[in-house]
């Protein structure tokens, strides 16, 4: 059913249909929201689920560690502060192959505090073993949830998984979004969640055992081995989406007018949508850009990555995240990949925008290409600075 | 009648890397004989997570999950929110278990929830007084002049200057049904109080004395004697409490001095040097009074 | 290719036996069966439950492959029947 969904209140919807029988979580703005209408849900007896408030992320994480274990589906959701805060469970829940699904409203990192949005907080966790896919919009946010769960319990794969929508952006903002109204066929596309090895009194295995230097190396590789097989589930994830309910946003990645582009702009998130916009416009003036979307950011979807860029004579990254001390995250690892394939024609430059919820608008964007015609391998290159904070008027308020 | 065959069927097994004569395994080993097999266990890091758990081996007979330093309350009272929705299997009870770091410092926040939300988990602290398992560092449970690696005697220290923190009172004070100090000491009682905490619906509390050879500096055959003098000297009052209120303490027949106690750890060897230690020793003393006049011990 | 370990690496319950900790000991208790009451006292105490026997026969007898010769037994037998002797190594 097309419904006009705040998007907190979409990923409400799709976990309500996805259900997980234990959902805990921790308020931050902006994922609040979210864990408001699945406790209202909850409260109301639409979702049949033990929602556990708790008193901290860690524990809201650890919450979901322990249910998630015991082979029900448990789900949380969190933000900046609160994700650094859970950051070492998570790492705990990936070693121990749990699948349980995190909500990330994307939200910039202290200092200075700030509720806005960019992706600092769920680049910060991205060497943890969960896999990141990032929602482009309200109609893909919910999607992705219901195929989250597909790919976390997939027996290959057995992994956390972060569904990264941005926050306000999305999780504040009313769209049409068309939900799926029978659990039943949700039922058929997502069965129940069946774990081979769970805590079970009359399966006393031991979990989380201490793994000495002899075996340690093994069961991180067994754990890199499930992230990186996880691409072809999350591709057969979206396909049989797509062919159950119709709607399909792109696998591992999405390009839009790629094809015959001489330059190719990269993102994630909602940020897509203008840049989009702005490629249409160019498009009728007769300029060849495209847009490729990273829908995976974990695991890296390195071999469709070249094949769509390969062609292209400049890329331009666009990214809300920047790895201090050495540029952008995203452009780093767009870089690498065509590096490893031998493309060394491409010229590709990588710039930080809209950290802590600065605007983007569709003129930064122009901008942007024009000055990237001119730029050489920039990295992770501030864009859209304030000139007059430069000049120190701010500063300077007060004694 | 108890063969070798069946102690091979203990719930908790032989053949962990635990020191010799540690008094930690021998409570474990006594809690899992009362809770039975349909018990479902947490442990956060420490010396009992890692000497029952070197894979491939596990000491482990019951379904157990190492969560991580400060979240076993936490991790507890994800599985316990679990079990309600799958039903429990032959009412298995939820144990989760932490040394004294992992309990009354670290994991103070998630132990704190858990009681607020009434989980209806046992929770069980090792308290060995130190974090053992890092190599004796002082925590707020370190009893008052011992000697840690990070509160070392010298010249300008007679050990640890602070007095344990009372993490029993903290528990009652979050009004849980059950509170409970032990001892491994007296496993009879010990087992009495766990007894009575899993059958109570709810969170539970239960510290429990455990000394520690290599921490508190003595032979290990000493490691009951220790435990015991630990409660006849009035320096680990036990006793049980239902909600804020006190029910029962475990009264010592004669007092006997805190020397005693201390004279028999290397961890407050350094009171015993001069007057200036002497003096020391007095204001243990003092504590242990006041502890059989607070507790009605005598 | 993974490596086989149970995913996540999960150990099978009781697994430690494995490990004979016998051989941390230097001295293994002797019970002497003279003045033994049968309190069963040794068996509680045993910090690594290796201790067995019956309290009606008070035979008491414990497994060298685990005793790890902490002295904990004798030291708490109330009637001093238990000592400890040197491993012979
Ligand atoms: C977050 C975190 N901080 C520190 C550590 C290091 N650490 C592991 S066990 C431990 C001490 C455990 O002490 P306690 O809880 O008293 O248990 P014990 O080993 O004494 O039985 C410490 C400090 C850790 N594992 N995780
Ligand atoms: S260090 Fe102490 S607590 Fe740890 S195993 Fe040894 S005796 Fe037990
Ligand atoms: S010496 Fe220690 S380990 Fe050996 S039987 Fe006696 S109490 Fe048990
Ligand atoms: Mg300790």
């Amino acid at each position: 059913m097309k419904k006009v969904l705040e998007g907190s209140m979409a990923i409400s919807e799709s976990v309500r249909i996805a259900e997980p029988r234990v959902i805990s979580a921790y308020p931050i703005t902006p994922q609040t929201h979210i864990v408001e209408h699945l406790s209202q849900m909850v409260a109301d007896g639409n979702l049949k689920a033990e929602f556990v408030m708790v008193e901290s992320e860690h524990t809201a994480a650890s919450v979901c560690l322990g249910a998630s274990a015991c082979g029900v589906r448990s789900y949380t959701s969190t933000a900046s502060q609160g994700l650094l805060y859970m950051s070492e469970v998570i790492y705990n829940i990936a070693g121990m192959r749990l699948p349980v699904v995190i909500t990330i409203a994307n939200r910039a990192v202290s200092a200075p505090i700030n509720i806005w949005n960019d992706m600092q907080d769920s680049m910060a966790l991205r060497d943890a073993g969960a896999i990141q896919l990032y929602a482009e919009n309200n109609q893909e946010a919910y999607d992705m949830h219901i195929q989250a769960y597909k790919i976390a319990e997939n027996k290959d794969v057995m992994l956390p998984v972060m569904v990264c929508v941005d926050g306000f952006v999305l999780t504040h903002t009313f769209e049409v979004v068309e939900t799926i109204d029978e659990v039943e066929r949700v039922r058929e596309y997502l069965p129940p969640l069946n774990m081979e090895y769970k805590l079970d009194v009359d399966n006393p295995y031991s979990f989380g055992t201490l793994g000495e230097p002899s075996v340690y190396m093994e069961s991180r590789f067994n754990l890199a081995n499930a992230v990186n097989n996880s691409k072809k589930v999350i591709v057969s994830a979206a396909q049989e989406y797509k062919d159950m309910f119709g709607k399909f946003h792109g696998a591992l990645i999405d390009t839009y007018k790629t094809d015959d582009a001489e330059t190719i702009i990269v993102a994630m998130g909602s940020i897509l949508g203008t840049i989009k916009d702005v490629v249409d416009e160019l498009r009728e003036s007769g300029k060849k850009i495209g847009v490729l979307k990273v829908r995976s950011f974990r695991p890296f979807p390195e071999e469709e990555i070249v094949a769509a860029l390969e062609d292209a004579g400049n890329v331009i990254v666009i990214e809300k995240a920047i790895s201090l001390g050495k540029g952008g995250i995203l452009s780093q690892e767009i870089r690498d990949v065509l590096y490893k394939h031998r493309i060394n024609s491409i010229n590709v430059n990588g710039y930080v925008l809209g950290l802590g919820g600065r605007d983007i608008t569709p003129k930064n964007i122009i901008d942007l290409i024009e000055k990237a015609k001119t730029d050489e391998n920039m990295d992770g290159e501030f864009f859209g600075l304030n000139s007059f904070i430069e000049q120190g008027n701010i500063s300077n308020i007060g004694d | 009648m108890l063969t070798k065959e069946d102690t091979h069927k203990e719930l908790f097994t032989m053949g962990h890397t635990g020191c010799s004569g540690c008094a930690q395994s021998m409570a474990v080993k006594l809690i899992l004989e009362v809770l039975g097999k349909n018990t479902i266990a947490t442990t956060a890091t420490g010396c009992l997570e890692v000497f029952s758990t070197r894979y491939p081996e596990s000491s482990w007979r019951i379904p157990w999950i190492h969560s991580l330093f400060e979240n076993s309350a936490a991790v507890a009272s994800g599985i316990e929110a679990a079990l309600k929705i799958t039903g429990r299997k032959n009412g298995t009870t939820v144990l989760a278990q932490g040394g004294d770091g992992g309990t009354a410092d670290i994991g103070l926040q998630a132990l704190s929830g858990m009681f607020e939300r009434g989980h209806d988990v046992l929770y069980v602290c090792y308290d060995n007084g130190a974090y053992m398992n890092t190599g004796y560092q002082r925590s707020g449970l370190t009893p008052f002049d011992a000697y840690t690696t990070t509160s070392p005697s010298g010249k300008q220290s007679f050990g640890n200057s602070r007095p344990k923190k009372y993490m029993p009172q903290i528990a009652m004070a979050h009004r849980i049904p059950y509170t409970a100090v032990a001892s491994a000491g007296y496993p009879v009682d010990l087992q009495k109080k766990i007894k009575k905490a899993a059958s109570i619906t709810g969170p539970k509390y239960v510290q429990i004395d455990v000394p520690c050879t290599p921490g508190w500096k003595y032979e290990p055959r000493y490691s009951v004697k220790i435990a015991r003098l630990a409660v006849q000297t009035g320096l680990y009052p036990l006793f049980e409490a239902e909600y804020d209120k006190i029910i029962s303490v475990k009264k010592i027949s004669k007092k006997v001095p805190v020397e005693e106690y201390l004279k028999l750890q290397g961890r407050f060897k350094h009171l015993f040097k001069d007057e200036a230690g002497r003096m020391e020793i007095e204001k243990i003393q003092k504590i242990a009074d006041e502890n059989i006049v607070k507790f009605g011990l005598l | 290719m993974d490596f086989d370990f149970k995913i996540g690496i999960i150990a099978l319950p009781g697994a430690a036996l494995a490990n004979k900790t016998g051989s941390f000991a230097n001295e293994v208790p002797v019970f002497k069966q003279k003045t033994c009451t049968g309190c069963n006292l040794c068996i509680y105490y045993c910090p690594e439950g290796v201790v067995y026997g019956d309290k009606k026969t008070k035979i008491y007898n414990f497994d060298a492959d685990y005793c790890k010769g902490c002295g904990i037994c004798a030291e708490e037998c109330p009637v001093d029947d238990i000592e400890m002797v040197l491993v012979e190594k």
